[in-house]
């Protein structure tokens, strides 16, 4: 067990980011609004799966709804007022919270309800990264039900999502709820048990968030390479280094779609690599030879500084090396690849992990 | 004519400009008493005024404000009211302010209900009653300005401007800034500098006319306009209602003016200086903007400042020869000194240009036996750190057009990678000041629209319409205003086809003719 105080949180941002590849959006608020909340009702405990009690109930709680609106209409406690909405509808007290995402600002969304709810954060999640659908979760892959959910706003108004025929269908349902909602809602998904949360999530996330931004932040301060520090932490391998030179965006169906291609530099001089990316970085091309795919995890990074670069910030004449971290095992199965391989995105290619 | 000023943190340049022609430039130590350095300059520049000519604008870039933030004085106490509940609780007015600055303007704040969603709906009906009870509450606190600021009021500022009705009803005395009159989204930090814009207000109109009350005693009857940190200018009335808007106008004007002497309106400017070189990209004459927010005096704000990026490498950076070594120690204004061909015992990039035959200054005899292959690989390491800066601002892989502008561009060769040719434009030394003189009057206006019953032209048409609206405000002349800028993004993960515009409008001085900068 840790404690997750006002300290790990830049760490936990900057860790977020790079496992965000490429998505989760800017994490300002996000942080800000765990600050608030942890100054104000206190540090949160964080607990590893194994450390859990066997009778423990984990509900997952997320933010749901548009980056764009969420600098303007700043989210509050709708993580909160969904994790009450759904305890009284299953009729069960939650023990515990778990993210459903560590890619990005939902990584800390637990954070704030359980430090107003008094509660502790499991230490890991639904991901291992960011994926832009709310069906793409490991809980969900290995048949933990998600529903019953709830959908909550700030102004008291909670939508209980009592079944649907797949995560899918959720999605949607959700989807249009939070729309009506002014588009920053929260939601909670009906309690885990921890065998579940044993078997289903990704574990040791939040503390591999933590981990990352702090090797990060320890480079730069004496100096020492953020991309080797990085390395260190997560094993993974760098897949290319360079300079933006193209980068072709598009928004389609509420979803940021394009490409970005970066021309090689030093060791990777005269070779270009392609990465193609909805919202999150998806497929990592190199001289035309597929090296990385999703769900393995494409990140790119400012080569000096070791900064997580998201698509929004993504321009011409970046310097940014990308990183490949091969995928949790969870999602690397058939089922897995199923819902977040690169078929599920609509790629032509089949999946192979990456080697490191 | 127009006399242009720029207060810098070093130096207050002011120039003395006969339509395209500079008949004059002057170059001062900025003094702690600005206004009063910015007389001086005046003063040195009227004695080149030719008899029979006159004045028609004084055009002045000016860091008064930003100092009063840093200082925290004369910042007047100020109040904060959100109209947002119940949204947004968790994140208070002020909620990421240093604290000292904080406590410098009293840190009222008050959350009521009010504010509109992304689609323009009333997140709830504005309340009324409330507002009264926290104007109540701040008159007791002695507080004398007001920040007014409401969820999406880019969307929608009817509810901020109701609010502020309300407030000059029950305490006419309070000034009152509403945040929508800066729209962009973002609402701390919208809200951030309506707050730095209301707590400066009592000071603007003290400065401001003292500038005006200054220039009237040198015998001048022009009018005085400021230039805002966007690279246009407002006039003095508009600038004391938004001082804020002139906090870090310098940057901007200097590749303004860069831009103007070299005649690019398209391409990079290369400002090399003493300690270090800015490299940032021009867009239709106008620097491209960074992507993230400006922080003023620890403050997020919603201002972006010119994209620029800065490397350690200028006229005075020391050269150490084995290993070599340039930079990042520089002896900055001390080159005069320091420098060996002017006699000095420290090796700068400056020498080794002069060894190198790329310009003659000093005494060349100095450097006379510098060994050859050391003077071409420091060349050659110079050449390539700029041209990698040149590389991260460029906006495509194409060759641009560079000026090279500052003190230091003698460091440079005509052969810059991803150059398609080089400009080095005379009197470079005071672009931040022609940067002031030969701005338009602008005005920006960002809205956010839903596309539900409305076309993307309309919507379009509305902020072009908003736009110059505010520029004629701001005291352009309306006959000449045209829109230089429309910029617009559609929100992600709305599927219901929101989007966002931001449109600048630019128009000539009333009076004045002259083609866009």
């Amino acid at each position: 067990m840790w404690q997750a105080t006002e300290n790990e949180l830049e760490s936990i941002a900057i860790g977020a980011g790079i496992l965000g590849t490429g998505g989760g959006g800017n994490p300002y608020i996000g942080q800000l609004r765990a600050r608030q909340a942890i100054r104000q009702w206190g540090s949160v405990d964080v607990l590893a799966p194994d450390e859990l009690p066997e009778d423990a109930r984990v509900v997952c709680v997320g933010g749901i709804g548009a980056p764009t609106v969420g600098i303007e209409k700043v989210r509050d406690l709708q993580s909160y007022h969904a994790l009450r909405a759904i305890e009284d509808y299953t009729g069960e007290n939650a023990t515990a919270l778990i993210s459903n995402e560590i890619g990005g600002s939902n990584s800390v969304e637990p954070l704030i309800a359980a430090a107003m709810a008094g509660l502790p954060v499991v230490d890991a999640d639904g991901m291992g990264r960011a994926f832009p659908e709310f069906q793409m979760k490991t809980f969900f892959v290995y048949g933990v039900p998600c529903c019953p959910m709830a959908v909550s706003d700030e102004k008291g108004n909670s939508v209980v999502i009592r079944e649907t025929i797949d995560p899918r269908w959720a999605e949607r349902l959700a989807r249009s709820v939070t729309i009506q909602m002014g588009c920053v809602a929260c939601y909670a998904v009906a309690p885990m048990s921890t065998e579940q949360v044993r078997r289903t999530a990704v574990p040791l996330t939040l503390s591999l968030a933590r981990d990352l931004g702090d090797a990060v932040k320890t480079a730069r301060h004496h100096g020492d390479d953020p991309l080797e520090a990085i390395l260190s932490i997560c094993p993974g391998k760098v897949l290319f280094s360079g300079k933006v030179v193209d980068l072709e965006r598009r928004t389609t169906a509420g979803f940021a779609r394009g490409s970005l291609t970066i021309d090689g530099l030093d060791a990777y001089a005269g070779e270009r690599m392609v990465i193609e990316f909805q919202n999150e970085n998806l497929v990592a091309r190199r001289d035309g030879v597929v090296v990385c795919v999703v769900p393995d995890l494409i990140c790119a990074v400012a080569t000096d500084l070791g900064e997580p670069v998201t698509t929004e910030l993504m321009r011409y004449g970046l310097r940014v090396t990308i990183l490949g971290f091969p995928a949790p095992a969870l999602w690397t199965s058939a089922q897995g690849l199923a819902v977040a391989g690169p078929q599920a995105f609509g790629y032509d290619v089949d999946y192979v992990t990456l080697a490191v | 004519m127009l006399v242009g000023v720029d207060v810098g943190g070093t130096n207050t340049d002011a120039v003395l400009m006969d339509g395209p022609a500079l008949i004059h430039a002057v170059k001062l130590p900025t003094t702690p008493d600005v206004t009063a350095g910015i007389i001086d300059a005046m003063r040195e520049l009227l004695a080149e005024l030719p008899a029979d000519a006159r004045i028609d604008a004084v055009m002045v870039g000016t860091t008064h404000f930003t100092n009063a933030l840093l200082e925290r004085r004369e910042l007047a106490p100020t109040a904060v009211l959100r109209l947002c509940l119940p949204a947004t609780q968790l994140l208070p007015p002020l909620v990421d302010w240093p604290g000292e600055l904080r406590e410098a303007m009293g840190g009222f704040t008050y959350m009521v209900g009010g504010g509109h969603e992304f689609d323009g709906r009333e997140i709830s009906p504005l309340d009324r009653s409330e507002i009264r009870w926290a104007v109540a509450d701040m008159r007791r606190q002695g507080v004398r300005a007001v920040a007014v600021s409401g969820v999406f009021s880019p969307v929608n500022g009817e509810h901020e401007s109701a609010a502020a009705a309300i407030v000059r009803e029950e305490a006419p005395d309070l000034r009152v800034c509403v945040s929508h009159e800066n729209g962009r989204t973002g609402l701390l930090e919208r809200e951030n500098a309506a707050t730095l814009n209301a707590a400066l207000g009592e000071l603007a109109g003290r400065i401001i006319r003292g500038i005006e009350g200054a220039i009237e005693a040198l015998g001048v009857e022009a009018p005085l306009y400021l230039s805002q940190n966007d690279g246009t200018l407002m006039d003095a009335d508009f600038a004391s209602r938004f001082p804020v808007l002139t906090i870090s106008s310098g940057p901007t004007n200097s590749m303004r003016g860069a831009a103007w002497l070299s005649g690019i309106r398209d391409g990079i400017v290369v400002d090399v200086g003493g300690t270090s070189t800015d490299v940032g990209a021009l867009v239709n004459g106008f620097p491209r903007e960074a992507a993230v927010a400006v922080e003023m005096a620890g403050v997020r704000t919603n201002f972006r400042m010119p994209d620029t990026v800065s490397i350690p490498l200028g006229g005075g950076t020391v050269v150490v020869p084995d290993p070599l070594r340039i930079g990042p120690e520089s002896v900055g204004y001390r080159l005069t000194e320091a420098g060996r061909v002017f006699g000095g015992d420290t090796l700068t990039t400056t020498d080794v240009a002069v060894a190198g035959g790329r310009v003659q200054i000093g005494n060349p005899q100095l450097v006379a036996g510098m060994d050859a292959s050391l003077v071409h690989r420091v060349i050659a390491e110079i050449q390539d750190r700029v041209e990698t800066a040149i590389d991260r601002v460029k906006l495509s892989r194409d060759d641009v057009p560079v000026a090279l502008v500052g003190g230091g561009n003698i460091l440079l060769g005509d052969d810059l990678a991803g150059a398609s040719h080089v400009l080095r434009p005379e009197n470079s030394g005071v672009a931040n000041a022609i940067g002031a003189a030969i701005a338009q009057v602008g005005g920006q206006v960002e809205r956010v629209y839903s596309l539900e019953g409305m076309g993307r032209e309309q919507a379009v048409a509305d902020c072009s319409a908003a736009a110059i609206a505010r520029a004629v405000s701001a005291g352009a002349d309306p006959a000449t205003i045209e829109v230089v800028e429309i910029d617009e993004v559609p929100l992600t993960y709305v599927p219901s086809n929101a989007t966002r515009v931001r449109v600048k409008a630019v128009g000539n001085l009333p009076g004045l003719h002259r083609s866009a900068g």
